[in-house]
């Protein structure tokens, strides 16, 4: 299924805490990364995938567009997804992560702005949060270019031109061509992971000093 | 397509893609032409007579083998965005202190180098070629003088760098408080405890027969040993690798193991393999490496003073030596946190085309690194079997424990859970031992780093690897690691010092493994 990626402008994280942040000892465990899409018009969300930092679980709220006149309002469409199965050990905690429509408890047909709702218990991180944020819509179903007319809209059967002497049929052989072609694709294709076991270039296996990089 | 089936079809994807440039592939090519003559295959119903063929012929089953092989070692198909390092390792900080260990490594090969004047590789003079083609056989006659060389690390260095591993987003405190580590690891991996350990372990319970108990003599063979062994063989009759593996975890017979491993690790003896042990013979022949020099003085110093190995010398050389010009390792790389050392021809500095791997294998020996390998020739006399058997368990098994690694087999993982499993089911216990400075893991370390290769008595070794080997993971090193700290608990308790415990748990030839494994794991009371 193609999909295509939609610029989106994330603004900084907010961090929600009871009391002052400057006063109290505790690191917030709730951070809140609201997702905006500046330029382009209310879409239909594919996929979302981002890179996971020590985030424990993750809810989404989307605000649609709707047709009336009634203001969009915030709805939770994810709702305390697990990224990590235990938020005190490491298991999840750097893994690439991809939420899909389906996955959605609301449908997603025209969204105007994400919230993202970040939450870590565990007092044992300095920090959490997701990275590499990418948002997709849904590609175009069918390639956007178009056939020429004569692709599309064949002539109709005009007489073959007489066979020359000696020469063979021509359907016989673009056939023939058709398959050796197939053959040669199938073969291109199907190239192999196997190694070929050399480890000098050349026959010669003079080395300097080991590299560093 | 739902997630799950895509999924599925990527596996797939990837496992046909494999096969494709596999022996395998060929040979059933070829039998499938060959089949054409057979009357019983017709032209309308070709594609299902020939399936039907490979099952009655057993190629099927060499490839359903195949397939599963596939799927134990290599890990799944990971998310598209992943880079191919987050496959290697996911936690970045691990693999950056993976890069730097890696480092080190290389600086001090590199200074040997340069102190001895000896290049990295070069090529052998035809005489010289000759001269080790003769002596093949027997090269533990040969006496070079290796006074010079030192091993480029032991396990106790390796252990000093997994003590300073810290996770930069983790709370490190000073002030002892619920979120401190009182053992010497201080990352916080998942580990499991007893209970999930028990459901992981669920075959080494006290109502399922094992060898290594069952079989000893004070009980009637007709109990269980006998009926075991009709089993194995006709596991082995019916050449399924899956149910080898389900079958070893209650421990496998003497006489039958060598064939059980081999169809486990999915390793027949084709032409093919023989004659590729030849060209690595030829190329130990051609080129002499540094690394070969490592190697004469690793087995030299372990594996020949050992009482039971010592014996297997030649057979040392002729596998360790092969394994490091054998590129077909390097494949293991893909899922391993370690990379292999690079280095160019010498003149070409900077040019990618001179770039090459050293050594070939990408895998630079350490002290004790033979010990993997010499409890392998009791079971295999064959070089070239036993050369691919070891190569299939280095690349499953034994590379996870000398990389940083978060994977549960890693040892970073085993030290965790050994010292979790002591901490809480001995709590006494490692509260002395670490008052009194003798850290359990500093004891343990070595045991598990060398698989307890040449710790225990052979035979019972054979039983702790037919575990690994069925459970497909190495955490049974270190619930057996905390399982002789509970056998030794009392004399432990009396000790005062490091060196006192060291001797406490220096001899461990006389236990028997699975008894340990048994108590520890199910009837201990907590």
């Amino acid at each position: 299924m193609s999909r295509v990626s939609v610029p989106c402008h994330v603004k900084g994280t907010v961090a929600l805490q009871v009391g002052d942040v400057r006063t109290s000892h505790g690191r917030p465990g709730v951070l809140v990364i609201d997702v905006t899409f500046p330029s382009v018009a209310p879409f239909e969300l594919q996929e979302i995938t981002f890179k996971n930092y020590y985030t424990a679980f993750l809810s989404i709220r989307v605000r649609q567009h709707t047709s009336m006149h009634t203001p969009a309002k915030w709805v939770t469409c994810l709702r305390d997804h697990c990224l990590m199965p235990n938020p005190h050990s490491e298991e999840g905690a750097q893994d690439y992560v991809s939420l899909f429509k389906h996955q959605m408890l609301c449908d997603m047909a025209r969204v105007l702005e994400l919230r993202l709702i970040l939450r870590q218990p565990s007092p044992l991180w300095l920090s959490f949060t997701v990275e590499e944020l990418q948002i997709y819509q849904q590609g175009p179903k069918s390639p956007s270019m178009t056939f020429p007319k004569w692709l599309s809209h064949p002539v109709p059967c005009e007489q073959p031109v007489p066979l020359l002497e000696g020469l063979p049929d021509p359907s016989r052989v673009s056939s023939e061509v058709q398959q050796m072609w197939a053959l040669t694709e199938m073969i291109r294709a199907s190239h192999t992971s196997a190694r070929i076991g050399r480890f000098d270039v050349d026959g010669c296996y003079d080395l300097n000093l080991l590299s560093y990089t | 397509m739902s997630q799950e089936e895509s999924d599925i079809s990527l596996i797939i994807a990837q496992i046909v893609q494999k096969l494709k440039g596999s022996n395998l592939y060929a040979q059933l090519e070829r039998q499938a032409w060959a089949s054409l003559q057979r009357p019983e295959i017709k032209l309308e119903s070709l594609k299902e007579d020939i399936k039907e063929f490979f099952k009655i012929s057993g190629w099927e089953k060499k490839l359903q083998n195949a397939v599963y092989s596939e799927l134990s070692v290599f890990p799944l198909p990971s998310h598209p965005a992943a880079p191919p390092e987050h496959l290697k390792e996911p936690l970045v900080y691990m693999r950056k202190a993976q890069g730097s260990w890696e480092k080190r490594i290389l600086k001090s090969l590199n200074s040997m180098c340069t102190e001895l004047s000896i290049p990295l590789a070069r090529k052998r003079p035809v005489g010289e070629q000759k001269e080790l083609l003769n002596k093949w056989n027997e090269m533990g006659t040969d006496e070079p003088d290796l006074s010079l060389f030192r091993p480029v690390y032991a396990p106790k260095d390796f252990l000093e760098v997994l003590i300073n591993l810290r996770n930069p987003n983790y709370e490190n405190g000073d002030s002892l408080s619920f979120r401190t580590h009182l053992g010497l690891i201080q990352v916080p991996l998942k580990v499991k405890d007893i209970p999930e350990l028990k459901e992981c372990f669920i075959e080494l319970g006290l109502n399922t027969g094992q060898l290594g108990i069952d079989d000893s003599t004070q009980v009637p063979p007709e109990l269980f040993e006998n009926e075991h062994v009709r089993i194995g063989q006709k596991v082995l009759a019916e050449q399924d690798s899956a149910a080898a593996q389900q079958y070893v975890r209650q421990g496998s017979p003497t006489a039958l193991r060598a064939e059980l491993w081999a169809l486990i690790l999915n390793i027949s003896s084709q032409p093919e393999d023989i004659l590729y042990y030849e060209q690595l013979k030829t190329n130990v022949i051609q080129h002499d490496l540094l690394v070969d020099s490592l190697i004469y003085k690793d087995v030299k110093l372990t594996a020949s003073n050992d009482d039971y190995y010592f014996v297997f010398e030649d057979y040392l050389y002729q596998v360790l030596l092969c394994f490091s010009r054998d590129t077909s390792v390097l494949s293991h790389f893909a899922y391993n946190s370690a990379s292999p050392p690079k280095s160019y021809i010498r003149g070409k500095l900077g040019l990618e085309e001179y770039a090459v791997f050293y050594p070939p294998n990408g895998v630079i020996p350490f002290h004790g690194f033979s010990m993997y390998v010499a409890p392998l020739c009791f079971l295999y006399h064959e070089p070239s079997k036993l050369y691919q058997i070891f190569r299939e368990m280095y690349v499953r098994f034994f590379f996870r424990l000398h990389s940083i690694s978060s994977h549960p087999s890693g040892i970073v993982s085993l030290c965790l859970l050994f010292e979790t499993l002591l901490q809480t089911y001995l709590p006494q216990l490692f509260y002395h031992l670490r008052e009194i400075g003798a850290q359990p893991l500093r004891i343990s370390f070595k045991w598990m780093v060398r698989a307890f290769s040449g710790y225990l008595a052979t035979d019972q070794l054979l039983l702790l690897w037919d575990r690994i080997l069925g459970y497909n993971s190495l955490e049974i090193l270190a619930v057996l690691a905390a399982a002789v700290f509970a056998f030794r608990a009392v004399n432990l308790m009396e000790v005062t010092s490091l060196a006192a415990a060291e001797a406490v748990l220096a001899d461990l030839s006389t236990l028997k493994v699975m008894p340990l494994l048994q108590i520890f794991l199910f009837a201990t009371v907590t």
